[in-house]
């Protein structure tokens, strides 16, 4: 199992809920599991988020493995100038 | 690519952390090189806008018969041209041309094609729009009133469970954070609260947006444009026209700055739906009112921080709540201001609430660390007031509170390897921090963060027959970067620099390629480069194992030359690069290396930033009189471009803090698009900005590379703010911090002296 914390308005997708145990061995199965599981999350997630994997930042990196036991977290889309 | 943990500062490169001249800078100081407005083609057409002189207003119709009826006119397009769509591109469009309302001063709602730019000019008086002139609203604090004019009567506000039923201008609501604040601020024996306010400032890049279009008969398009990524172009021009992408060209210009200004499409899709209706190309260049009226400027900000802590100077709690406008379009950069706002403080207590705001003003662009330095204005200035509360050296605090290795940062993951203490470690130890503050001035010091990151990067590298090497490179050169591509292309073959030429190739040349934005480009298209080098390597290797009768595997690449590795491979005579390559044609035929990648793990980027000024209590001028850089770089490929880097986002934040601001009149007007009027900072305002790289290297990048474009602009407003209030003991708490507030400020300062 792993635990994913959502931040900023992604929480609102979830039922309000910031941290949510999901059993995933990689991001795809992640979005898998959350978008059939909060269909308000699933458009988003099928946008694109970013997702922290312990301390490294992934961006569309849908086969990225997440260990067990992973601190995984939810971020909005990250852009720059 | 996996992580490589061993990077360390002990590891010796050949090329990568010189200083060898750029390949672009002849071309640039002789004017060869062609810029957006440079390009012409054979019966091209001008192109121009007409825009809204209203900031909202219901448009009931456009004629545009008299216009067409000038002889030289050629075609006119409105809204109508581009048919509606409801994916991620409908905002753009409706931005690119107005549909049915005008959403703020200068938006475009018809564009016209002529023979010459003066006909042009004639046509588009001829155009009547019959507007209906709305209310407007240009404040984000006004635009949150229960009164205030609304721009959508179907917006309903994201992040909001359930979805409010009343629709408004607040686009969507976020909120980053962990623990339990209210019991940190119970803990807290000093607390300070107030609320900030930032400028909209504009990206003010020297170039004006400008592209050439053309559409053959076949359905075939190319175009020319000053732009941070022409894939982007491609994608949203073919898109907007219902091109196949394959049926469109794009080759960037050398661009006259972008700093995120140049990441999405104005007045490209409009220039080539007038190419496709006339069948000749058409150049639009926008004027400089044009580009201040209608292209990104960043949001105008209000931000109230509270940040509590106890008297040995640990922060127990710290809040924030961000209202960002960033025009009459959702999307401003909010989530990045709440994300960032204590990202450099390891804080057991934080919450930050951000409110994405809708206005009549124009479409925010990205600008450097977008959403950042608004908010490090206000968190760093009450940063400071904390540490003065407590009686701390301010430079102190935020060390003992400082983000490093293995703490949760405030937007959530846990850092890695991060180079903020090293960099204010750095700074304490600068000869400007060692050397006493000069005589009547203030100093200030102040940290900034942001995320960086990678991104979809394509490149190429052939092995010439003489031995030298061309690059091709997906991602567009806006600061430079293609010294630093070379240098680490050479590094990785072991061959001089002066061996190795970089080009910036088109659309059709490479797979997509991410824009040059989040200071993704040296980072990204290095680490794909070092790759495809090795590629080639491994080739050359074969090559010379061929020659020598000998396994593939008893061949390794040291230095620019194969040779024979181990005791059984033999006793050849190594092969350099050159020779390698000279016979290539005979042992297999030409040599290259692509890379197509989608890079990750960019690493983390801070600075700290410290400022000497004096202000002129009778005038309100303030002269920074010393300010120096330290960021951490993880490794500097060309130090001298990074220094740049450096030093302009310094400069640029500079001007946010002191005098860069969008003015509107109570109509929504802007009374301010022109360089005269919005002063950014010039030479001759500033000092010689100085520096200090620090190279904490990221375990994500073969060499340790971070990206440096962004982060300095974040310091900047915090660090001014408070040297003038070390210098003033007035805590100025809007931007920018400019002559006529200065004197406001004094005179209310003495007027409650008096009273």
């Amino acid at each position: 199992m792993v635990k994913v914390t959502l931040n900023g308005s992604l929480r609102s997708k979830v039922d309000g809920q910031a941290e949510i145990e999901v059993d995933a061995e990689n991001v795809r199965d992640l979005f898998r599991q959350l978008g059939a599981r909060y269909p308000k999350l699933k458009p988003v997630l099928d946008d694109g988020v970013v997702v922290a994997i312990d301390n490294r930042i992934y961006r569309e990196a849908v086969f990225e493995p997440i260990p067990p036991g992973s601190d995984v977290h939810l971020l909005p889309k990250l852009a720059g100038g | 690519m996996p992580l490589d943990n061993t990077l360390t500062n002990e590891r010796r490169f050949n090329v990568v952390g010189t200083r060898p001249n750029r390949p672009d800078g002849i071309d640039k100081v002789t004017g060869r090189a062609r810029y957006g407005a440079d390009m012409t083609m054979p019966g091209m057409l001008w192109g121009l806008i007409l825009r809204s002189p209203h900031a909202h207003a219901r448009i009931r119709g456009i004629d545009a018969s008299k216009a067409l009826a000038l002889p030289g006119v050629k075609a006119v397009v409105t809204s109508e041209d581009f048919e509606m769509r409801d994916d991620d591109l409908r905002d753009t469009l409706i931005n690119v041309m107005a549909r049915d309302k005008a959403l703020y001063d200068g938006h475009a709602v018809a564009a016209v094609a002529a023979t010459s730019r003066a006909v042009a000019k004639q046509a588009l008086k001829l155009i009547a729009v019959d507007y209906e002139v709305l209310p407007a609203v240009v404040d984000e604090n006004a635009a949150m009133a229960p009164d205030a004019p609304l721009l959508y009567d179907d917006l309903f506000t994201e992040g909001v469970d359930p979805t409010p039923t009343k629709p408004s201008n607040v686009a969507a609501v976020m909120e980053f954070g962990h623990g339990d604040i209210e019991a940190g601020f119970a803990k807290a024996d000093v607390i300070v609260e107030r609320t900030f306010k930032t400028g909209a400032t504009h990206q003010g890049y020297i170039e004006p947006h400008a592209c050439v279009a053309s559409y053959g008969a076949d359905g075939d398009g190319e175009m020319w444009v000053c732009t941070q990524g022409h894939f982007m172009i491609r994608d949203n021009c073919a898109r907007l026209l219902g091109m196949d992408l394959s049926r469109l060209r794009v080759t960037a210009s050398e661009i006259g700055g972008g700093f995120g200004g140049k990441t999405t499409v104005f007045i490209e899709p409009v220039a080539l739906a007038l190419a496709k209706k006339t069948g000749r190309p058409v150049k639009i260049v926008m004027s400089r009112d044009e580009v201040f009226r209608a292209t990104g400027p960043t949001s105008s900000s209000t931000n109230r921080i509270k940040i509590g802590a106890t008297k040995n100077g640990r922060i127990v709690a710290a809040e924030a709540e961000l209202r960002y406008q960033g025009g009459p379009f959702a999307g401003s950069p909010v989530q990045w201001g709440a994300m960032t706002a204590f990202a450099c403080y390891d804080l057991e207590n934080v919450k930050t609430l951000g409110y994405d705001v809708v206005c009549n003003r124009p479409k925010q662009a990205a600008y450097r660390a977008p959403g950042a330095p608004m908010i490090a204005f206000g968190v760093e200035s009450v940063i400071d007031d904390v540490a003065r509360e407590i009686g701390m050296d301010p430079v102190d605090f935020r060390i003992l509170n400082q983000a490093k290795e293995g703490a949760k940062s405030s937007y959530g993951p846990t850092y890695g390897p991060i180079g903020l203490g090293a960099c204010l470690s750095a700074l304490k130890e600068s000869d400007h921090y060692q050397s006493p503050v000069p005589e009547g001035c203030g100093r200030g010091v102040a940290v900034g963060f942001w995320f960086n990151f990678g991104g979809q990067t394509c490149v190429g590298l052939s092995v010439n027959e003489d031995g030298t090497v061309t690059v091709q490179l997906g991602t567009q050169d806006i600061g430079g970067s293609r010294a630093s591509m070379c240098q680490m292309t050479a590094e990785a073959l072991g061959i001089p620099y002066e061996d190795v030429r970089a080009v910036n190739v088109d659309t059709s040349a490479l797979g997509f390629t991410d824009i040059t934005e989040g200071s993704r480009t040296t980072f990204s298209s290095g680490m794909a480069l070092i790759r495809a080098a090795e590629e080639a390597t491994k080739k050359m290797c074969a090559r010379a194992a061929k020659v020598w009768g000998i396994p593939e595997e008893a061949v390794e690449w040291v230095d620019g030359h194969a040779r024979p590795a181990g005791d059984n491979a033999g006793t050849f005579e190594p092969m350099s690069f050159k020779e390698i390559a000279a016979i290539a044609h005979k042992t297999g035929g030409p040599i290259a290396g692509h890379t197509e990648i989608n890079a990750q793990n960019a690493g983390e980027g801070f600075a700290a930033h410290i400022c000497d000024l004096k202000v002129d209590s009778e005038t309100g001028f303030t002269e920074v009189v010393r300010y120096t850089v330290v960021q951490d770089a993880g490794k500097a490929v060309h130090p001298s471009y990074v220094e740049g880097q450096m030093q302009g986002a310094a400069a640029q934040g500079i001007g946010w803090a002191l005098n860069e601001e969008y003015i509107y009149a109570d109509d929504g007007r802007l009374l301010n698009p022109g360089f005269l009027d919005y002063r950014i900072p010039v030479c001759s305002d500033l000092p010689m900005l100085e520096t200090v790289i620090v190279e904490v290297p990221n375990p994500g990048h073969p060499y340790g590379v971070r990206g440096v474009g962004e982060t300095s602009i974040v310091p900047p407003l915090g660090a001014i703010g408070n040297a003038i209030r070390n210098a003033t003991e007035m805590r100025m708490t809007e931007t920018p911090m400019s002559p006529p507030r200065l004197v406001a400020a004094f005179h209310a300062a003495r007027d409650e002296s008096v009273a």
